[in-house]
């Protein structure tokens, strides 16, 4: 059939142009990581998930805010599976600014569980002024504002393997990719060489070491595991229904195939007198 | 074209309603009774997979449009609220912006479908350009809309694309701050865009009425790209055509959902998921896959008005295909020598597409430059020479003819459901 063909050269063209034409990028790939949520089936890991947001709370929250996630969310289905009272203890140990009362003043309060989680500085530009003209990102929606460019062919075969994971990927690599410049590397000041980085020179300090945060479940505390752990809890915040978007999924396609395969017999049903029946 | 069965009302109710006014008789006769080529294949079953994404899209963005809000501070975090709080938010969002790209993936399968059989030629020409136009809307409502979430990519692209019109000799700063509203992209740009993408939809359900009256008006083209001669070549719209388009509508819809539930972010660029920024440029600003082929051409140019005449020229120079292919024998299935350049031509634009997304530097400008040259050189310079030069195979006589040869049995033309035998 001259369509299919036409196809064919669809693609033959399109893997040509692709092959002869292969980028790279400057920084290192991040390594591919095993994720529970990676995959048709993938779902989040109710522990990764208390382990990842013990980090962001003892570590990472001293510089980035987390705007978007109030502390209701940590009992949302699907996510780190803290019970209400639990996720309002832990609103409790934050304070919020709340206001104006009827003095027309602003106050601090304990955090509620209605609360959003308060940023670690009023605003942005009390944030460069504390960390020496930098600004630490909102980590809300972290894990799908980066990614990397595998380009040809991995980006086609990551839409046939279902593969969105470079993000938490590039937030594991982040933390495990410190090390000692390579020889001629010019490093500006006040900043650190981290080869998963684009341009090799981040702003951030080394944030983690092995054994600074506790965990109580036996995980082994290395920061491979802790950028494992924090990556996964980032990539709940960003994207929290992702269990609930997979369970629906697999309903709608089960459907789908059914009702294709039912229109498909329809149709050969339909068009039989058509086409055998002078 | 005479149907195989006209409307009779049965009901009191009906035949009342029919002389007053005879919406039911339309559809029966555009719809039901309407005669199909019997020879029609998979490729055809586009339309009617257009016509659902178009209606996906305008259900999901009418929802997404009560949570959502058009000003720059808050669009970004609105959307991300729909994400969040909003039931099934999440789905809507995803079905609308994936559902951009699947309505592209169709109309450019729609449009390579309609160049392979020669769909565009007389007397179809005013149903081609009706298609262009929609194109066209399709590609600005799309362009708007991915402005909407106000992310880094939308405000650059925004920025790059209105820039455009910068180039046009004398007049291009005046007419970039009119369309910006201001002095650079802000919130006027953001409100009507927003305005606007919510408006173009509507104009676009109005040409696609024309252009399916248009369809009625000619038949419809088929793989031989002979016309139908007698009730044997057709057959009624329903139940054969409706069954055929809406198992494939289902099958589409597995690509997509595959899309939607399982890689919703793999079409989009990361940097829209890091709000709009004036003072910080992306490190590599590109657009939506869907316009890269135009992106590429647009780049390829080293003159920024040549580059933007070159762009506009792209799309408008379809509108002109009826007059200049000049062969008078439609399907490229007769015609070896277009098939060939027909599909280097499909190549080139994915390379295009594929330098699009490229940094354009060293080998890629070259080789941009090349598959812009092919892709005028095929509508202006191939197209009018080939027709006259070309030496085409025999057609068949009839649609009836063609069948019987590929071996399938011939039949009588099937009786429309409730005609009388």
């Amino acid at each position: 059939m001259n369509p299919h063909r036409a196809l064919m050269a669809f693609a033959v063209a399109a893997s040509l142009s692709g092959a002869a034409l292969q980028t790279a990028s400057a920084e290192d790939a991040p390594p591919r990581q095993t994720w529970s949520f990676a995959g048709p089936f993938g779902i989040y890991d109710q522990a990764q998930l208390q382990r990842g947001f013990k980090i962001y709370r003892e570590v990472c929250s001293t510089c980035h805010s987390l705007k978007l996630l109030s502390f209701r969310n940590l009992a949302d289905p699907g996510g780190p599976g803290f019970t209400e009272a639990q996720a309002a203890t832990i609103a409790a140990t934050f304070q919020v600014t709340d206001g104006p009362n009827d003095q027309g003043q602003m106050f601090e309060r304990p955090g509620g569980i209605a609360d959003y989680f308060p940023p670690p500085f009023p605003n942005d530009q009390a944030a460069r002024a504390a960390l020496g003209g930098k600004l630490p990102p909102d980590m809300s929606v972290l894990a799908k504002a980066r990614g990397y460019d595998w380009g040809f062919p991995t980006f086609v075969f990551d839409a046939f393997r279902m593969y969105q994971e470079d993000g938490p990927d590039y937030l594991h690599a982040i933390l495990i990719g410190y090390a000692d410049p390579p020889a001629g590397f010019a490093l500006a000041p006040g900043t650190q060489y981290n080869k998963y980085f684009p341009g090799g020179a981040i702003g951030m300090p080394k944030p983690l070491t092995d054994g600074q945060v506790e965990y109580t479940d036996g995980t082994p505390t290395t920061v491979d595991q802790y950028g494992r752990d924090v990556a996964a809890f980032l990539m709940w915040a960003a994207e929290p229904t992702l269990d609930a978007r997979k369970r629906l999924g697999f309903q709608v396609m089960i459907f789908l195939l059914v009702f294709s395969v039912l229109l498909y017999f329809t149709k050969k049903r339909v068009w039989h007198d058509v086409l055998h029946h002078p | 074209m005479s149907g195989h069965s006209t409307y009779q009302p049965q009901s009191p109710f009906m035949q009342w309603l029919e002389r007053r006014l005879p919406i039911a008789s339309l559809v029966y006769s555009s719809f039901i009774a309407y005669p199909t080529p019997r020879n029609l294949n998979y490729w055809w079953t586009f339309g009617g997979i257009l016509s659902f994404m178009l209606g996906v899209q305008i259900i999901t963005g009418i929802v997404l449009a009560m949570h959502y809000t058009p000003h720059v501070s808050m669009a970004f975090n609105s959307v991300e609220g729909i994400m969040r709080d909003v039931n099934y938010g999440w789905l809507l969002r995803y079905l609308h912006a994936n559902g951009a790209s699947f309505f592209f993936v169709a109309v450019y399968v729609h449009i390579a479908r309609g160049m392979y059989y020669g769909s565009y030629k007389e007397p179809r020409e005013v149903l081609w350009i009706l298609g262009v136009i929609l194109f066209l809307l399709m590609v600005v409502t799309g362009f708007m809309g991915y402005v909407l979430p106000w992310g880094q990519m939308s405000f650059w692209a925004a920025t790059v694309i209105t820039n455009l019109f910068s180039a046009l000799p004398g007049i291009g700063s005046t007419v970039v701050s009119w369309l910006w509203g201001g002095y650079a992209v802000g919130n006027p740009t953001l409100n009507r865009f927003y305005s606007l993408h919510y408006l173009l939809p509507f104009v676009i359900a109005g040409v696609v009425v024309l252009h399916v009256w248009a369809l009625h008006m000619v038949g419809q083209n088929n793989p031989t790209g002979v016309e139908p001669k007698s009730e044997k070549d057709t057959v009624a719209f329903t139940p054969y055509a409706t069954v055929k388009d809406g198992f494939f509508i289902a099958v589409f819809c597995i690509f997509y959902a595959w899309f939607v539930f399982y890689i919703p972010n793999y079409l989009g660029h990361s940097d829209n998921y890091i709000m709009a920024n004036p003072g910080q440029t992306p490190t590599h600003i590109v657009p939506e896959w869907y316009y890269l082929p135009f992106y590429a051409i647009l780049r390829a140019i080293p003159s920024k008005l040549l580059g933007v005449t070159a762009l506009a020229g792209s799309i408008i120079v379809l509108a002109f295909l009826p007059w200049l292919d000049t062969s008078p024998v439609r399907s490229a299935n007769y015609r070896p020598l277009y098939r060939q350049f027909l599909m280097i031509f499909f190549a080139a634009v994915i390379g295009l597409g594929y330098l699009g997304s490229q940094e354009p530097t060293g080998g890629y400008v070259i080789a941009a430059r090349i598959f812009t040259i092919y892709y005028f050189a095929y509508f202006l310079i191939i197209l009018p020479l080939l027709g006259l030069f070309e030496r085409t195979k025999p057609l068949p006589n009839s649609i009836s003819e063609s069948v019987l040869r590929r071996g399938a049995p011939i039949g009588a033309s099937a009786p429309a459901p409730g005609a009388k035998a």
